[in-house]
């Protein structure tokens, strides 16, 4: 379980985030969502330490992460696997290389294990024969694949997403949508992703926070996000003519 | 045992990843220096083993160290903004913190140490380079007589040049590695902004080059 505790975070004068508090539960996937620009992004690195808050604490299991000394926070960081925006899987390294890379850092597995490992990972998100390709050589959807195989190779507590479907086609979204489900079912870990698309919602939402401009303004789950008074989080969630002719109102 | 194959990784890199331009350089800087000096040393008074004094000193003491630290900043300190630029706006540094990887020693630390092993390798390949590529050009135009040019290269000779030399590269290999990662590391934004700091590495690398160059050659010799 992951609790954050008045989160609040400026860069120059502009506001960002104010006081943002909130428990995303073990075992299921929890989402942010929001419009563009209304500060999931940097919600989530204030999560994983990437941004410091200007006020507020980070929980991971009770543990002050926010601020608890270094080898709380390294220790802290090796529970943790990020799924980025882009991927950010290295350019100079192979999907193999990849994948292996926080086994190689981070434990003392045999080569042999590792390697195991890493090709059970990879088979988990449904990737096979792609060991030797280098990231330049694979598609969009792929890379997102390689980065949740790279999240989850070290068996982390805690699984972040930031956007996972950003720029793929509607049914590779719903493959990673799914996969992220499942690897969050199996592992009864604690999944936090950052999405606008209202596919997702509907699809993996066990637990959703909503923020508009900064602020905090709506906790739920995909079974009552639509049966919602909020104007804001209507305009969101309606946003398509799709939607409003799902669900009439 | 991973920061020793990333500091090898990385010597390659820096180091042997230069050597065609050091050669190229260095032999041609070599072969004009000796043309341009016999041409100004046109007096019968002038013993013509001259020419090779001043190559060899001039090499010794500004060629080798910080003309080539000039090319090495243009070579490598690009390639060491750009590279930490594009890792830093593709979240790859991002993903290096998340993992509990401390981002700059993983990174930049292995780029320093291997360029403070390689460069000073580079200038004394270049040192030689330079007073052959002096020999060639002195030989083929016929300006100085081999025989009058190696007499030339050990007349005189004071070893201090050599450590000054010495003391010049790792003071500018440093300083090409560090600026260079800082103007990589700290890049924000998108890749228009990766060239920006890819230029800005190169501009106060070689700034901060003739800066310590003038610096030491004041302290150290004057």
């Amino acid at each position: 379980m992951i609790e954050i505790k008045h989160i609040s975070k400026s860069f120059a004068d502009k506001v960002i985030l104010e006081d943002i508090s909130g428990i995303f539960e073990k075992g299921k996937t929890n989402l942010i969502i929001g419009t563009s620009g209304t500060g999931k992004s940097v919600l989530l690195k204030n999560i994983v330490g990437l941004i410091h808050p200007d006020a507020g604490d980070v929980l991971y299991d009770g543990r002050d992460f926010t601020h608890g000394n270094k080898e709380l926070q390294t220790q802290v960081r090796r529970e943790i696997g990020m799924l980025f925006q882009g991927g950010a899987l290295f350019d100079s390294k192979n999907v193999e290389e990849n994948v292996m890379f926080p086994l190689n850092i981070l434990t003392t597995m045999t080569m042999e294990e590792k390697l195991e490992r890493v090709n059970f990972c990879l088979e988990r998100v449904n990737l096979e024969n792609v060991n030797k390709k280098m990231p330049s050589e694979i598609s969009g959807g792929m890379k997102k694949r390689v980065g949740i195989a790279r999240a989850i190779v070290n068996q982390p507590n805690y699984l972040f997403c930031d956007e996972p479907n950003s720029g793929l086609d509607p049914q590779t979204s719903i493959r990673i949508d799914n996969l992220i489900k499942e690897i969050t079912d199996e592992y009864d870990i604690t999944t936090v992703v950052v999405t606008h698309d209202m596919n997702s919602v509907i699809e993996i939402g066990e637990k959703i926070m909503f923020l508009h401009k900064g602020h905090k303004v709506w906790e739920g789950s995909n079974q009552d996000i639509t049966q919602t008074d909020l104007d804001e989080l209507n305009e969101f969630v309606f946003a398509t003519r799709l939607m409003k002719k799902i669900f009439p109102r | 045992m991973t920061y020793v194959k990333l500091t090898i990784d990385e010597c390659i890199k820096l180091g042997y990843n230069s050597l065609f331009i050091v050669t190229i350089v260095s032999v041609f800087i070599g072969a004009v220096t000796t043309i341009q000096t016999a041409y100004n040393l046109v007096s019968p008074f002038i013993p013509s083993y001259v020419i090779s004094v001043v190559v060899r000193d001039m090499t010794l003491l500004e060629l080798s160290p910080t003309i080539i630290a000039i090319i090495y900043a243009g070579k490598v300190g690009s390639n060491i903004a750009s590279e930490l630029g594009t890792m830093r706006i593709t979240e790859q540094i991002d993903a290096l913190e998340v993992m509990g990887i401390n981002a700059t020693s993983y990174l930049v630390l292995p780029k320093i140490i291997g360029s403070l092993i390689m460069y000073p390798m580079l200038v004394i390949l270049s040192m030689f380079l330079t007073l052959y590529g002096g020999y060639l050009a002195g030989s083929i135009s016929g300006v100085i007589s081999s025989t009058d040019y190696l007499y030339g290269l050990r007349y005189e000779f004071i070893e201090f040049n050599v450590t000054f030399a010495m003391i010049k590269a790792i003071v500018f290999s440093f300083l090409v590695a560090s600026i260079s990662s800082y103007k990589g590391f700290f890049t924000t934004g998108g890749a228009l902004e990766v060239g920006q700091s890819s230029t800005a590495a190169v501009t106060s690398s070689c700034i901060a080059i003739l800066c310590a160059d003038y610096g030491l050659a004041q302290l150290l010799l004057g």
